[in-house]
């Protein structure tokens, strides 16, 4: 027994592997959670079981005890597995600890051999002893041997090297570790994030088939118990019912919903349109086309979305309730939303001030020109446009350039005089812009 | 200002929405005062008896500023000439228009004045006179339009105030003034 090392190596001690740099190879999924210099291992018994360990650091995993020699010549680094250990005694307090160094004492198997850790240097103890509880306790290794079941024995960790474990990934292993856990983690979330929309995906996509399909099983079951006049018993009834039930619950707005809520549903939409409406006809400077609300109410509805013609309607109830919008219908047929207290006057003075350019005098605007001026859509502006022009506020130029608007300057001419032109007013203003062109 | 010929043409004439149809009616309405002033001054100026719609009438386009009345504009504008009495339509299908600057009324009357003038009160003149012959130079019957000399003198001769007769020729009709 000249050599207690055979003992060790072979029964209650391995071998750890270590790097170069001396540091323990972790194993797959082992966590290092203490580490304490200048321990000594110690056997209890006498004759001593084992050779004992001096002057090592001893690092407490998850799943061993590891201790490596100082310095590298002395000793092997060797480890102890927690599964092996069947006791950890307690730390007496004597009046011959005090001039101890501190020692704490398991009982391991195989041979349950009690070893003494003693703690020659500086560090927290009573840390390391309830640590060494804790993984002792949490037994990962029962974890470990789950998973790794199927792995040979042979090929644990035999030519792992410095970080990279056996199947060359990062290990487990300081901050590079704890970022990798984290980077693994996000990447399974992703996965299932991936998976569930995949799922999603699917879904919709055959969301217009099961809304078909749902619709036509509704209009089955109405007109069900027309057609088999008074012949569907007790059950049938009841299975229908559920039916109903079940394609309400699943989200799909029947028109059952609007024939049986009738005008209700409109009344209801409506108030809650003329709520709606207040924010777009501010941004949009009081006067807002009915295509545009009804993008902004949608969109705001997210899924619940309505048709054009609930719109409309939603809309034309407006005049039987003290809301302060309404519905305007231009000439063209262009229909808009806008405030009852909104006045063309100021749109009007918008245009004069638009028209009465010296530029726009001589040139005229498109629909698109004011538009841009008056900050509103196209179509809006053509509205206005026209408006202005009914009120005599503007004449058209009709060409294959297109529609353009002047100053309405026919007023101002004198019919019994074609060639008098006044010194003030627009007419003499827009011979002058006319007359630079020439010049 | 462009000209044509002796005319001076209003500023106005290169307002491009004077060469558009104006849909309001207010501003229709001033609109065609204006074309109707136009039209006949210009008629006047340049002894123009006819207009067709669809023949280039110098006062129908603008190349100024690329401008021409389409062919509904040009008819609302004599049409409103006519309306007035200061034209007439010499067809049924509005295509050729007779400008009348001076109403009939008023032709007979300045053909009074050229009788008076010219001491020619029994006098026996050929209409064809009337139109070109030395007495009437200078003078606003210098090249009237023959139809509307005709219903001049008829509107005379209704009066009591010549009498008609024919000629040896077709185009030579005689004229007796008793006034």
């Amino acid at each position: 027994m000249a050599s207690g090392s055979s003992i060790g190596v072979g029964g209650l001690f391995e071998n750890a592997e270590v790097t170069t740099s001396g540091r323990p190879v972790i194993r797959r999924n082992e966590v290092e959670c203490f580490l304490l210099s200048s321990v000594d291992l110690d056997s209890e018994d006498d004759p001593p079981r084992f050779t004992a360990l001096r002057s090592g650091n001893l690092i407490l995993t998850t799943h061993r005890l590891i201790w490596i020699p100082s310095q590298s010549n002395t000793a092997v680094p060797s480890s102890v597995p927690l599964a092996g250990v069947t006791h950890i005694f307690t730390h007496k307090k004597s009046i011959k600890s005090m001039f101890h160094s501190p020692r704490i004492r398991f009982q391991a198997d195989p041979g349950s051999i009690v070893v003494t850790i003693v703690f020659r240097g500086k560090g927290d103890f009573d840390g390391f002893l309830t640590k060494f509880w804790e993984c002792w306790r949490g037994r990962a290794w029962e974890e470990e041997e789950k998973v790794e079941s199927e792995v040979s024995r042979s090929g644990s960790g035999t030519v792992a090297q410095g970080l990279y474990g056996n199947d060359g990934t990062v290990r487990m292993v300081g901050l590079a570790g704890i970022l990798r856990k984290e980077q693994e983690q996000w990447e399974s979330t992703d996965k299932s994030l991936q998976d569930a929309f995949q799922d999603l995906n699917a879904l919709m996509s055959k969301a217009k088939e099961m809304v078909s399909l749902a619709e036509k099983m509704r209009q089955k079951l109405l007109s069900a118990p027309s057609s088999q006049n008074g012949s569907t018993d007790d059950e049938e009834m009841g299975s229908k019912e559920e039916m109903q039930q079940w394609m309400l619950s699943v989200g799909i707005i029947s028109p059952v919903t609007k024939e049986s809520a009738g005008a209700l549903y409109h009344q209801e939409l409506s108030r809650q349109l003329a709520d709606f409406v207040r924010i777009p006809l501010e941004q949009a400077g009081g006067m807002i086309s009915l295509t545009d609300m009804y993008y902004h109410f949608n969109r705001a509805r997210g899924t619940e979305l309505i048709s054009p013609d609930d719109l409309w309607q939603a809309c034309s109830l407006w005049e039987k309730f003290d809301v302060p919008v309404m519905l305007r219908k231009f000439d063209s047929g262009v229909m808009v939303i806008q405030n009852k207290s909104h006045s063309d006057e100021e749109v009007m003075s918008r245009i004069r001030m638009l028209v009465t350019k010296t530029e726009t005098l001589r040139t005229g605007v498109t629909a698109s020109d004011a538009a841009l001026t008056l900050k509103i859509a196209p179509a809006m502006a053509k509205e206005h446009l026209l408006t202005a022009e009914t009120k005599g506020l503007l004449s058209r130029d009709m060409s294959p350039d297109g529609l353009r608007f002047y100053f309405n300057l026919f007023p101002e001419i004198d019919p019994t005089n074609l060639h008098f032109v006044k010194d003030f007013g627009t007419y003499g203003e827009w011979v002058k812009a006319t007359s630079l062109l020439s010049v | 200002m462009q000209k044509f010929g002796d005319f001076k043409l209003p500023q106005f004439f290169n307002y491009p929405p004077y060469f558009t149809l104006q849909p309001v009616r207010d501003t229709r309405e001033k609109q065609i005062q204006l074309w109707k002033e136009l039209i006949l001054d210009y008629c006047k100026t340049h002894k123009v008896f006819l207009i067709g719609v669809e023949e280039d009438f110098p006062l129908f386009s603008n190349s100024t500023i690329d401008r021409s009345l389409s062919h509904e504009a040009r008819e609302t504008f004599l049409s409103a000439i006519v309306g007035e009495g200061r034209a007439e339509w010499l067809d049924k299908g509005h295509r050729k228009c007779l400008i009348l600057w001076h109403r009939i009324q008023d032709w007979a009357d300045i053909i009074l004045q050229f009788v008076r003038d010219n001491g020619l009160e029994d006098s026996v003149m050929t209409v064809e006179e009337i139109r070109s012959g030395t007495e009437s130079h200078g003078t606003e019957l210098q090249g009237i339009d023959r139809t509307i000399l005709m219903r001049a003198l008829k509107l005379l001769e209704n009066k009591g105030k010549l009498a008609l007769f024919k000629g040896t020729s077709a185009d030579d009709e005689g004229v007796k003034f008793s006034v």
